[in-house]
């Protein structure tokens, strides 16, 4: 690929033309390109996105999960947001696990931005990072015992007995 | 000007003035409250105002502020408390020296405020005892200065026994905190 300014179409070309089939879906959001690849291949696709000499996407600027308890089998989405400094681009990584076993690869080897974003996204939806050197909560208290995010809890605080819900519209 | 505190009820005479302890005591105390200002967000914002010359809050004797809970009278909690901040603001609370008052000020001190989320302590008085809540979100300075206010009155006449009385360490102990 040419040092030719980046845009959604040359790096969907890039990445299809290096990994084919292993691109299971893309499409342009807000302008900005997301590509989803299966949950085993998320080491290898970034990894090669962050070494590519004409891509270089080297900073993890967000690293999160998304929960859509209606998806049978593929519940949690992994979206990773890359962007490349040096050529002034942006794209969208999603990977999707199911809730039974949410598991996926730490990109804590290949960004070291990776760990407390990783920490956070298991804090809060249970992502199990394999490879992660500590994982363990770090907003929540300790003693946390559910991942507060997943939509079949509450989000509102569940001690409380004072609150008439005709005041709320309930 | 300097006002000076009025002396107590009393019996006085040519050399003498006697009064109870209580009263003399108590008068001391509501006018040298320590506070410890414990401040999260935004009406710790407001504290600072209040601390300020505007309102000025040394004019009530509590200008010196203390940022060890060892030597505070006064705990004052300004903002939102999240559970995971819950066993600090106690460790804080154990570590005053009776006699101790608390004021919650603001909505979110007070019971949660808009916070009703999973990680809010909704009420600082789900942890320890609180003796004056302000309203507010957050309140005026007027209104903090209220508080105290309401806080001088308390010790002022509280008696010097309450704090060994069985009810009071049975108030603590529901909270579970440890009597000496």
């Amino acid at each position: 690929m040419s040092m030719a300014e980046l845009n959604n179409e040359n790096v969907l070309k890039a990445l299809t033309d290096a990994f084919g089939d292993a691109l299971l879906h893309s499409e342009m959001q807000f302008g900005m390109l997301n590509v989803e690849i299966p949950a085993d291949r998320n080491l290898d696709i970034i990894g090669w996105l962050k070494s590519n000499e004409s891509l270089k996407m080297e900073f993890l600027t967000d690293l999160c999960a998304v929960h859509y308890p209606e998806q049978k089998g593929r519940e949690l989405a992994v979206v990773y947001h890359l962007h490349s400094w040096t050529r002034n681009y942006r794209m969208r990584i999603k990977c999707f696990v199911s809730a039974q076993k949410p598991e996926i690869a730490s990109l804590t080897g290949l960004y070291n931005a990776a760990n407390w974003m990783e920490r956070e996204t298991f804090d809060f939806y249970g992502v199990q990072f394999s490879g992660h050197p500590d994982l363990r909560r770090i907003l929540n208290m300790d003693e946390m015992d559910y991942h507060p995010l997943l939509k079949q809890y509450a989000l509102e605080d569940e001690t409380r007995d004072d609150k008439d819900d005709s005041f709320f519209g309930r | 000007m300097v006002k000076m505190v009025e002396a107590p009820e009393g019996v006085e005479g040519q050399g003498f003035f006697a009064t109870s302890l209580d009263k003399v005591i108590g008068m001391a105390r509501a006018n040298s409250l320590w506070p410890l200002p414990f401040a999260t967000s935004c009406c710790g914002i407001e504290f600072m105002a209040t601390m300020g010359a505007n309102y000025d809050l040394a004019r009530f004797g509590s200008e010196r502020l203390s940022f060890s809970p060892r030597q505070a009278d006064l705990l004052m909690v300004m903002g939102t408390i999240a559970k995971k901040m819950g066993p600090v603001l106690k460790q804080v609370y154990d570590q005053m020296a009776e006699p101790k008052w608390v004021i919650a000020v603001g909505a979110c001190a007070s019971s949660g405020g808009i916070f009703d989320t999973y990680s809010v302590l909704q009420g600082i008085d789900r942890i320890i005892p609180v003796d004056v809540y302000v309203p507010g979100c957050p309140p005026r300075p007027e209104q903090i200065i209220e508080g105290v206010m309401k806080i001088q009155d308390l010790a002022r006449n509280e008696s010097l026994r309450r704090r060994n009385s069985d009810e009071y360490k049975k108030m603590l102990e529901s909270y579970n905190i440890e009597t000496q």
